[in-house]
């Protein structure tokens, strides 16, 4: 290469969607409005290629917070870049409003179709008309080809889950180097789980580019501990869990600093959201979403997050319906022994054969890879879990 | 491959990378330690004597107070070590104590 030539920026291949945004899959999205519908919409996506269905527990019988939540995360799916299409089944006489999931992928540019299996008469028509819509919406993006696309537009959820000492040592900062790699070329992050910032929440305020911002993470920080102290119960033996303990971990303190490094060491923190809202802000983003595997990853992958990396020490399945979960450990005997789950073995940082850098550079390949179509070990398993926050009695 | 790991020169306990033996010298950078009891890979060692009530430092930060004297190369887990953080059986929720930020705020990208 010339010494002259420009250097090319890293990028991938997406979908570019007709609201702009930057899809690294193609589903034909099947929304089931209420827990009713949820079997029927789960055949309906299982017949076609494109399918994913977001079965769930809520949609009826929710108090107003709740209710708000179970709805903008349904929707926030529906408008995501990595569905094509959308076709939501619901029963007819739930709380979740069909046509206003519908009407929000339109607004983002997607076909939209609604199925209801009351007006239909029952399961087997309604899976019946619900297939045949869901198969020429599939048709329709097959036709969609993959473009380049800048790094900058990719949005990456930093998740861990199954931690040990390993995770604070190896694929946490693995990770944190990708994440200031990709905010440095104008990408975003987003991390949740906020009791896993508890200990940790200095590092974090200080780098937020607003002093508002480092106002709303402690304060977001200041409620969940408040809550855990109100219900009169000691935090410890969830967190850290009794596997965080026995892989030796001792506090949350030690977990949140551990974690924390996903977050990397520069990038600035931007925004502070709540579960499944919009990320609008390039740079990191933190998400108030619980510490629980799947509903973290269903909230962050709801505020737009098209490839999530998930670290681990004792290994995990955790996938999403519509978003690529690439498994990254430094832990040898989990890459190992659980093989089948992990992506990215990164365990050569714990014994000196490999530097965190070199990993941070592999890992930043995989996700450009999986980010233009490589299936990750949780896409080849059918691993879809999917869970809405909920934090009201249903009554 | 190493025995032990201190990330933070800050820190007062180190990280086995392999199962410890008592008996056994370490040395580091700062001197030796004598492990005092087994510590399981991946598990904590105290680096110096920490006294109850003293904070427990790893990553440079606390990760919670002592509850017992640690004599320099004990394993340090939840038997002399425990977390000060969402603790509702300590007592009943009060507002929780507003961390200190690590330095001042700028005010760049005023959006």
């Amino acid at each position: 290469m010339a010494a002259d030539a420009p250097v090319p920026r890293p990028g991938f291949r997406g979908y570019r969607r007709p609201d702009g945004r930057i899809g690294t899959r193609n589903h034909v999205l099947v929304v089931p409005t209420v827990i009713c519908s949820s079997v029927v919409a789960e055949r309906i996506a299982a017949a076609i290629p494109s399918g994913a269905a977001l079965p769930h527990l809520a949609g009826c019988g929710q108090l107003g917070p709740d209710m708000r939540v179970t709805h903008e995360t349904l929707a926030a799916y529906c408008g995501h870049a990595n569905v094509g299409a959308v076709l939501v089944v619901a029963l007819g006489c739930e709380q979740v409003v069909a046509q206003m999931l519908a009407e929000t992928a339109r607004r983002h540019g997607k076909p939209a179709e609604v199925v209801a299996i009351q007006a239909e008469g029952g399961t087997v028509r309604a899976t019946e008309k619900g297939t045949r819509l869901a198969r020429d919406l599939d048709a329709a993006l097959a036709a969609q080809e993959r473009v380049w696309c800048d790094a900058s537009e990719l949005v990456l959820s930093l998740k861990c889950g199954g931690s040990d000492y390993t995770s604070g040592l190896a694929s946490n900062p693995t990770l944190g180097r990708v994440t200031d790699r990709l905010v440095e070329l104008g990408g975003t992050a987003v991390l949740g789980e906020i009791a896993e910032i508890m200990g940790a929440e200095h590092l974090l305020a200080s780098r937020a580019s607003r002093q508002s911002t480092a106002t709303e993470l402690i304060q977001i920080i200041t409620r969940v501990e408040t809550e855990a102290r109100a219900l009169g119960l000691d935090i410890r033996g969830t967190q850290p869990s009794p596997g965080n303990i026995r892989g030796g971990l001792t506090t949350i303190e030690e977990k949140s600093l551990g974690a924390t490094h996903k977050g990397g060491e520069r990038a600035p923190l931007e925004d502070v959201v709540g579960y499944a809202a919009p990320i609008t802000r390039k740079g990191l983003t933190v998400m108030d979403t619980p510490g629980l595997d799947v509903e973290s990853v269903t909230g962050m992958v709801g505020g737009g997050a098209q490839v999530v990396v998930f670290t681990t020490g004792l290994g995990t399945p955790t996938g999403n319906p519509i978003a690529p979960v690439i498994k990254v450990t430094g832990n040898a005997r989990t890459a190992r022994q659980m093989a089948d789950n992990i992506d990215l073995d990164v365990s050569g940082i714990m014994d000196d054969s490999e530097t965190l850098d070199a990993a941070a550079a592999r890992l930043f390949d995989e996700v450009l890879a999986v980010a233009s179509g490589r299936p990750t070990s949780a896409e080849r398993l059918g691993h879809r879990e999917f869970a809405i926050h909920r934090r009201n009695p249903t009554i | 491959m190493k025995f032990v790991l201190v990330i933070s020169e800050r820190d007062n306990v180190a990280t086995a990378l392999q199962a410890l033996e008592a008996g056994r010298q370490l040395q580091l950078g700062g001197g030796a330690i004598n492990v005092r009891e087994a510590v399981p890979s991946g598990h904590k060692i105290a680096l110096r004597a920490i006294h109850a009530g003293e904070p427990v430092i790893k990553y440079g930060s606390p990760i919670g107070l002592a509850t017992a004297e640690i004599p320099a190369g004990a394993h340090v887990h939840t038997h002399n070590l425990a977390s000060t953080r969402g603790r509702g059986d300590l007592g009943p929720a009060e507002p929780a104590p507003q961390p200190r930020l690590a330095e001042p705020v700028d005010e760049r990208n005023g959006r």
